[in-house]
């Protein structure tokens, strides 16, 4: 547990710091963790699993301003995952799980699961609703996969256009999953 | 979309992140607090008339400091509740501390008087004003405080919002003191806190409803 600590704390650090590859690993190997936690803790909604992992992860990047480089991540992160589950189970009125205490955060990083399975919900659907300006730099981002750079010289945006599209389309899509529930 | 390409979208919003983003915040909701109770006391109330007499007297510094110790306390609490997974630690034990001083304070005064005049110390001349003036107050310092915690992520909702509704309090209350005629112990022991409970619970029904995310 040490180790994935360590590891994880160095990753979202350099991550924090604007180090884009490092914090791309900490989000896959996180995704892993909250995968087989949440297949576990949803063995009855197997189908609902995958989403809420993105609905997770799209937390953890809209909150990472609330980490301090004092606590370690794996109770943050179990933290942000607990809450996520909680008020998931809560807004589907699911009594199910519920008894079992969620306080362990060694749970979250005892196993990790990397074979995702389709999202139920389309992001894709939902980023269609945002304005051009938000909507275009994550699709050209998320779609061709291409770096910002590329973005910007496709749609005539700034550099900086992009990133602010980015992110505040990051944003806008999690207020609309939160509408959703 | 796949998990894989939204961990790629997300990498790609790397600007760097300001860790005291949730203090900064804080810091202007705070300020924007007693500043809207400011004006409020002012168009409300108005300065109490012997202001500067009544600064020499201790007592209306104990009321500052009152009113300061709670807000730095409850601030204090807030801003690890504001923090997935920090634990809240001693923080909520320092909270206790302004009430039960001034609980001291009250029972010592009132053990000092007859029986006859201990009403009157504790209901002062305003008591039936007092709480609704102190929670009006409060009104700005709950707005800002439920939009700093709107900027962070508590994971107790209706705990994380009495904690902004208690800050608010406290920081009514601080403002309020500058127009408050009551000096005795006893009356702020009861009033000041009851007036301050009103946001504090408001602020613990409104949170679950205000603070997700």
């Amino acid at each position: 547990m040490e180790i994935v600590e360590e590891r994880l704390r160095g990753l979202l650090l350099q991550g924090l710091d604007a180090d884009a590859a490092a914090y791309q690993r900490f989000l896959k190997e996180l995704s892993a963790h909250l995968r087989a936690f949440l297949r576990r803790r949803l063995a009855q909604r197997p189908d609902e699993v995958e989403d809420l992992v993105q609905e997770t992860l799209l937390a953890v990047h809209n909150q990472r301003h609330t980490y301090r480089p004092e606590m370690p991540v794996t109770a943050w992160a179990h933290a942000i995952a607990r809450y996520k589950l909680i008020d998931w189970l809560r807004s589907h009125a699911v009594k199910e799980g519920r008894n079992d205490p969620l306080d362990d955060a060694d749970e979250l990083f005892a196993s990790s699961d990397s074979e995702a399975a389709e999202a139920r919900r389309d992001l894709g659907q939902l980023l269609r609703t945002l304005p051009d300006k938000q909507r275009l730099p994550i699709e050209y981002v998320k779609l061709e996969g291409l770096s910002v750079v590329e973005t910007a010289r496709l749609t005539g945006l700034s550099e900086s256009a992009v990133k602010v599209g980015v992110h505040r389309g990051l944003k806008a899509l999690a207020a609309k999953i939160r509408g959703m529930a | 979309m796949k998990t894989d390409e939204l961990i790629h979208l997300l990498a790609t919003d790397d600007r760097p992140v300001e860790t005291t983003a949730i203090e900064q915040r804080f810091a202007v909701a705070i300020a924007a607090g007693i500043l809207g109770a400011g004006v409020l006391m002012l168009a409300m109330f108005g300065l109490r008339p012997d202001l500067l007499t009544t600064m020499a007297l201790p007592m209306f510094w104990g009321k500052l400091v009152f009113a300061a110790a709670l807000a730095a306390a409850g601030l204090a609490l807030l801003r690890r509740m504001a923090r997935p997974g920090m634990p809240v630690g001693n923080a909520a034990l320092w909270l206790a501390v302004p009430p039960l001083v001034l609980w001291a304070m009250a029972l010592m005064a009132l053990s000092q008087v007859s029986a006859a005049e201990r009403m009157p110390l504790i209901l002062g001349s305003t008591w039936r004003t007092c709480p609704f003036n102190i929670a009006a107050l409060s009104v700005p310092a709950f707005a800002t405080g439920f939009w700093a915690l709107k900027g962070a992520a508590p994971t107790r909702l209706a705990w994380a919002g009495a904690g902004a509704g208690l800050l608010a309090g406290a920081l009514g209350a601080l403002v309020y003191a500058l127009h408050c005629p009551e000096m005795a112990a006893p009356f702020l022991a009861v009033w000041y806190l009851a007036g301050m409970a009103i946001p504090t619970v408001l602020g613990a029904v409104l949170g679950p409803r205000l603070l997700r995310w």
